[in-house]
């Protein structure tokens, strides 16, 4: 973990649904720093704004108001392309569904993120012994259905870091998990932070995988506590 | 659906065509009325010795009934011994040539679609018919009978809806065509190389225009096809393309993707749709026994993929547009 300039900068931070004539507030003015290099757990109960500051965070949504700076760049005022590009370059997901494309192998679901990213080439060595610390490496030509949730979480994982992504967003990673496979990626995500200095900034709602974080941050009513 | 109704088409053509140049004669002679394919009625029969077979360096001249028993199948009239002296006649693979006014002459494919053997009776024109012999096809018609008797059957007795001419010199036919031309006034004469050579759609009134109403029809039918599975496809990978876009796709390379896709998907259709049409001629040709000829038309198979091809693209994009366009977290919320 660094210190200095934070890698995510939010203050004042709203985000307002509008479902048909009611606005829902998600966000009510979140204010949070997480320097380059932080393994950040954020908890909280269901409608707590977590999912919602993850998605701005992410470049998948606008925010309302506030200011959110992401590796320098401010998100308020980004068109879409700007924050594809955001999505493409600077953060990569982890979701709890898994999310991995059913059609393809999980090597071609590691390689269409790198040609998302216009990323030809061989993998970088780096990659390749991430590979092994996933215990992947001799899983990638099966297709998701023919992998456990244990081994589809973990090839999501090698999809959303194999183009070196400045922040690691994890959703819920070991929602659809048991225990056992639970504590294995929790154990990877911190290798990952340990090892590579990744930023991660994780969601979930059991308070023992929030605690492989360096920092827990509590959200209620849309603020952080 | 396009290939194997062109098909329909060729082969019919083809094989009229191909069976009257087994014939054999150099010029043929239609009533006026009609067009070069389609009879356009019947002439006076007395015209051969009084007119054609007075003409210099003809040979002989043969005249033959048709007469449609239903869409597809006719009945022919020959004078046999007119007839004969054309090409040589029929070559029998079983039986022969009538004996009775009641005789029926069929060829390999009618006798192999119908089951029919020497000495079967048919029943045709609420007649029967006893079947004397079985030719090689590729000779004039499926059934032949004798033409005085097809003559009193049909109320056309002394008349002919075809006279055939045999010359003595190829060089000779077009000096006799034009003598025929003059002597015969309103009546069509032809050569046999530019009659045969003209069995194309374009020359069947409104086939052309058939076979436009077709393509016209298996394009709409593929372009809502395709629209449909394309907007099912679409809805049934909301959560990829979600996914996709939360892996920073942009809306163009969403697009292109099914674009691609859709492309291998209608390029896959045409080749299936090659091999449907090999299937459809096996099974006219082999299980519903029908007097249709299906060929298979190479010249159609670039143009039908094509149209597949642009139908489907064009049916894709609207799709694809609302696809690439879809918000990310609702497509990542699908189930």
């Amino acid at each position: 973990m660094t210190n200095g300039q934070p890698i995510i900068s939010i203050r004042g931070l709203t985000k307002t649904y509008h479902a048909g004539e009611v606005d829902v507030h998600a966000l009510r003015g979140v204010d949070l720093d997480v320097q380059a290099g932080e393994f950040v757990s954020i908890v909280g109960p269901s409608g707590s704004g977590k999912s919602t500051l993850f998605n701005i965070v992410g470049g998948l949504t606008p925010p309302t108001s506030g200011s959110i700076q992401i590796a320098g760049r401010d998100l308020l005022g980004m068109t879409d392309a700007e924050r594809t590009e955001l999505r493409k370059t600077t953060v990569g997901f982890v979701f709890q569904k898994y999310n991995l494309l059913p059609t393809l192998t999980a090597r071609d679901n590691i390689a269409i993120a790198r040609d998302i990213a216009r990323k030809n080439g061989p993998l970088d060595p780096q990659f390749v012994e991430i590979l092994k610390l996933l215990g992947i490496e001799n899983r990638l030509d099966h297709k998701p259905r023919a992998l456990s949730g244990g081994e589809q979480q973990r090839v999501a994982i090698a999809r959303a870091i194999v183009n070196q992504p400045a922040i690691l967003l994890a959703d819920e990673p070991t929602g659809n998990l048991d225990t056992e496979n639970s504590t294995a990626v929790l154990a990877i995500l911190r290798d990952l932070n340990h090892r590579l200095g990744q930023t991660i900034l994780m969601i979930t709602h059991n308070p023992e995988a929030a605690g492989y974080g360096h920092r827990i941050v509590h959200m209620r009513d849309g603020h952080i506590e | 659906m396009v290939l194997t109704l062109l098909g329909l088409s060729d082969g019919m053509l083809n094989d009229q065509a191909a069976r009257a140049r087994g014939v054999g004669a150099d010029i043929l002679i239609r009533p006026p009325g009609g067009n070069i394919v389609i009879s356009g009625g019947q002439m006076i029969q007395k015209i051969i010795p009084a007119v054609i077979d007075k003409e210099p360096h003809v040979t002989v001249a043969s005249g033959t009934l048709i007469f449609g028993t239903d869409l597809f199948n006719y009945l022919t009239g020959v004078d046999l011994a007119t007839f004969s002296q054309l090409n040589g006649g029929f070559r029998f693979v079983r039986g022969g040539p009538f004996e009775h006014p009641d005789d029926v002459m069929v060829d390999e494919v009618y006798a192999g679609q119908h089951n029919v053997h020497v000495g079967d009776t048919i029943t045709n024109t609420n007649h029967m018919w006893r079947v004397s012999g079985i030719y090689e096809p590729g000779m004039l018609a499926r059934m032949v009978v004798p033409l005085a008797t097809l003559q009193e059957l049909t109320v056309n007795t002394g008349k002919v809806s075809t006279v055939y001419v045999k010359v003595d010199k190829p060089e000779n036919i077009p000096a006799v065509i034009s003598e025929l031309s003059l002597k015969l006034n309103t009546y069509k004469v032809y050569s046999m190389e530019d009659y045969t050579s003209l069995f194309s759609a374009s020359n069947i009134p409104m086939l052309t225009d058939f076979i436009w109403v077709v393509v016209g029809v298996g394009v709409a039918v593929g372009f809502l096809m395709v629209l449909s599975t394309m907007y099912t496809a679409v809805l049934e990978r909301t959560r990829e393309i979600g996914v996709l876009k939360a892996l920073g796709a942009s809306p163009g390379y969403i697009l292109n993707i099914l674009l691609r896709e859709t492309a291998v998907l209608a390029i896959a259709g045409s080749i299936l749709g090659i091999l449907l049409s090999y299937a459809t001629r096996f099974l006219i040709q082999n299980v519903v026994r029908s007097a249709l000829i299906q060929a298979i038309v190479p010249r159609w198979w670039l143009p039908a993929a094509g149209i597949a091809l642009l139908g489907a693209l064009l049916g894709a994009l609207g799709p694809g547009l609302k696809a690439a366009r879809q918000d990310a977290i609702e497509a990542l919320a699908y189930d």
